[in-house]
């Protein structure tokens, strides 16, 4: 049995727009992976079909061995496949301690605890303090994340993902939106990972994704076009050209 | 000691206007009894965010269920509450085991439609319920076996108060849980709490269902002490008149439902004795005040007023 994800033959259409075609990829534990590609590749809906936001047309999606295609997408979280949003999804009314505390409280299996006060578990909120300076945003602990800076929301979207200690972690454009001086916020808190957790990261930013990943799978127009190590796909003639652009001379 | 603010100083404001209105604890016992209800209007929708215009489904319900209780088993007035906190809660149950997979507008229309449903059921089946005419004689005993319902409405308006005030409790309790601070999460995103591992939906149908067991037990409250059960309690206008008491005081905090409750309930009591045709205007008038310029509620007041004081200090300073 392999331990982390095998996704087969994998396929999306909206109507009918093919947006996904025939993706077979592994992510097993341990791997650092990057998911490029020209915007509209379907790289999102990829990460939307392996968390379960999407149901695939065809094709299947195991995890540590077995079938997870027919549970939802919170039954797919608490089996530890966890992603962040390309577009900032947050409870933007509550402060991003509490955001923390959320996915604390979802990870432990407590959030339908009635009576306990929500905010006194010491162990709890140590761990709140430690992702808050890991991102360096103690001083914002109690700000509601609606009056951050949309940069700073980022960074509460990855912490809030890391909260949940998860086994996959699916990131959709992390930096996008951070401030170039912050992205090592998001590069150093990758580093720090456990190893066996496996890593999907979509992104532009191709400083990130070299400093990140050790495998790099090009998407286009929903299929994948070429997968292997940096160097491999720098020098593939075919992502030269989609990457210096469609100019010719 | 903090967290139990609101409910004593409301015993406490409640013990006072006990003895400065004793010839009115039939208006004050009803505000109780409508802070119960508007309470479980907030939980729903304050809190978790479901949108309804049909608690009274689970109002009457409760009443009905408490009435009948106390005629055909037993009148004793707590085993009464409970069964109108069971009644409410199952029918939130049910109808919300299917609400609960809808959104928007469609849930608004559907908590409508659950208690016109049950206002109907409750028309037809005459023998059972009375029909228009109502649930009568109903005869309750003494609460705990101590305390006689009395004509002036004493024994009843001290019996909602504490009613009230374990209600609150129990709802602050419950808000400031896990549980609690998740229906926050699902108010703000339910996509969100999906991604961190949340049943949504079975998360919406418990609160759901604890909001129907309190409308369930204002509605008990209600025939207990007025000894007397209508279709009145399934009536859109009651769901409508909470919902625009809670938006008043202030959703998303249980002191908006005291506050909005007790704001409108007086301004009715005495704008409708002064003008029994227009008083409605008064009530519109202040809502439209409200939405437009106090869009968190009166409650949000204090808070906005000490922000313009200070920034006219700051402006002096500068
Ligand atoms: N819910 C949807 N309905 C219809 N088309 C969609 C939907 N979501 C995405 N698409 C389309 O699928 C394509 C891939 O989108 P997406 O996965 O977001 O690309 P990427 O993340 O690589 O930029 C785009 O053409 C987009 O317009
Ligand atoms: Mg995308």
């Amino acid at each position: 049995m392999q331990t982390g994800l095998e996704v087969r033959g994998l396929s999306k259409n909206f109507g009918g727009l093919v947006v996904s075609e025939d993706i077979s990829f592994d992510l097993p534990s341990g791997a650092r992976k990057a998911l490029i590609g020209p915007n509209g590749a379907g790289k999102s809906t990829f990460a939307n079909l392996v968390t379960g936001i999407l149901r695939p047309s065809s094709g299947t999606i195991r995890f540590d061995g077995s079938d997870i295609g027919h549970l939802d997408e919170a039954a797919r979280v608490r089996l530890g496949i966890a992603k962040t949003f390309q577009v900032t999804t947050l409870f933007r009314r509550l402060t991003v301690r509490e955001n923390l505390r959320l996915g604390i409280i979802e990870r432990e299996r407590r959030g339908f605890g009635l009576f306990r006060r929500a905010d006194r578990d010491a162990a709890q909120e140590a761990e709140i303090d430690g992702l808050l300076s890991d991102f360096e945003m103690t001083d914002l602990a109690d700000v509601p994340v609606e009056n951050l800076a949309y940069g700073q929301q980022r960074l509460v979207e990855l912490a809030l993902t890391l909260s949940l200690k998860p086994r996959v972690l699916l990131l959709d454009e992390p930096a996008a939106g951070v401030p170039s001086s912050e992205v090592h916020l998001i590069s150093d808190a990758i580093a720090r990972l456990p190893e066996d957790l496996a890593v999907l990261i979509i992104e532009h930013d191709m400083d990130l994704v070299f400093r990140v990943a050790t495998s790099i799978v090009v998407l286009v127009q929903g299929r994948i076009l070429v997968e292997g190590t940096p160097a491999e796909v720098a020098a593939d003639a075919r992502v030269r050209e989609l990457y210096l652009g469609g100019g010719h001379g | 000691m903090r967290d139990h603010l609101v409910p004593i100083v409301m015993g406490l404001v409640a013990v006072g206007l006990f003895f400065a209105f004793p010839y009115d604890l039939a208006f004050l016992t009803r505000v109780l009894v409508t802070i119960v209800l508007v309470l479980s209007v907030d939980l729903v929708l304050g809190y978790a965010g479901i949108p309804t215009l049909g608690q009274a489904a689970m109002f009457g319900t409760g009443a009905y269920a408490a009435g009948l209780f106390a005629i055909h088993v037993w009148g004793d007035p707590l085993a009464g509450l409970v069964v109108g906190a069971v009644a409410g809660a199952a029918i939130a149950l049910v109808s919300g085991l299917v609400l609960m997979r809808t959104r928007g507008l469609t849930v608004i229309m559907l908590t409508i439609a659950v208690a016109a449903i049950l206002h109907e059921i409750a028309n037809r089946a005459r023998d059972l319920t009375g029909g228009a005419d109502g649930l009568r004689g109903i005869r309750m005993q003494p609460v705990l076996g101590l305390w006689e319902f009395d004509f002036i409405g004493r024994t009843g308006y001290w019996y909602a108060l504490v009613v009230v005030i374990v209600v609150y409790v129990g709802l602050s309790i419950l808000t400031r849980s896990s549980f609690g601070l998740g229906l926050r999460g699902i108010h703000d995103s339910p996509e969100r709490m999906r991604a961190i591992g949340a049943p949504v939906y079975w998360r919406l149908v418990t609160a759901y269902t604890i909001g129907g067991g309190i409308a369930g037990i204002a509605g008990a409250l209600n025939a207990q002490i007025t000894q007397l059960v209508s279709l009145e309690g399934f009536a859109f206008s009651l769901s409508a008149e909470a919902l625009i008491m809670l938006i008043l005081g202030g959703t998303g905090r249980l002191v908006g439902a005291v506050i909005g409750v007790a704001l409108f309930m007086t301004v009715h009591h005495f704008a409708a004795a002064n003008d029994p045709f227009n008083w409605l205007f008064v009530i519109g008038a202040m809502v439209l005040v409200v939405v437009f310029f106090l869009p968190q509620g009166i409650i949000s007041l204090p808070g906005i007023l000490l922000r313009h004081l200070r920034g006219g200090r700051d402006a002096d300073r500068a």
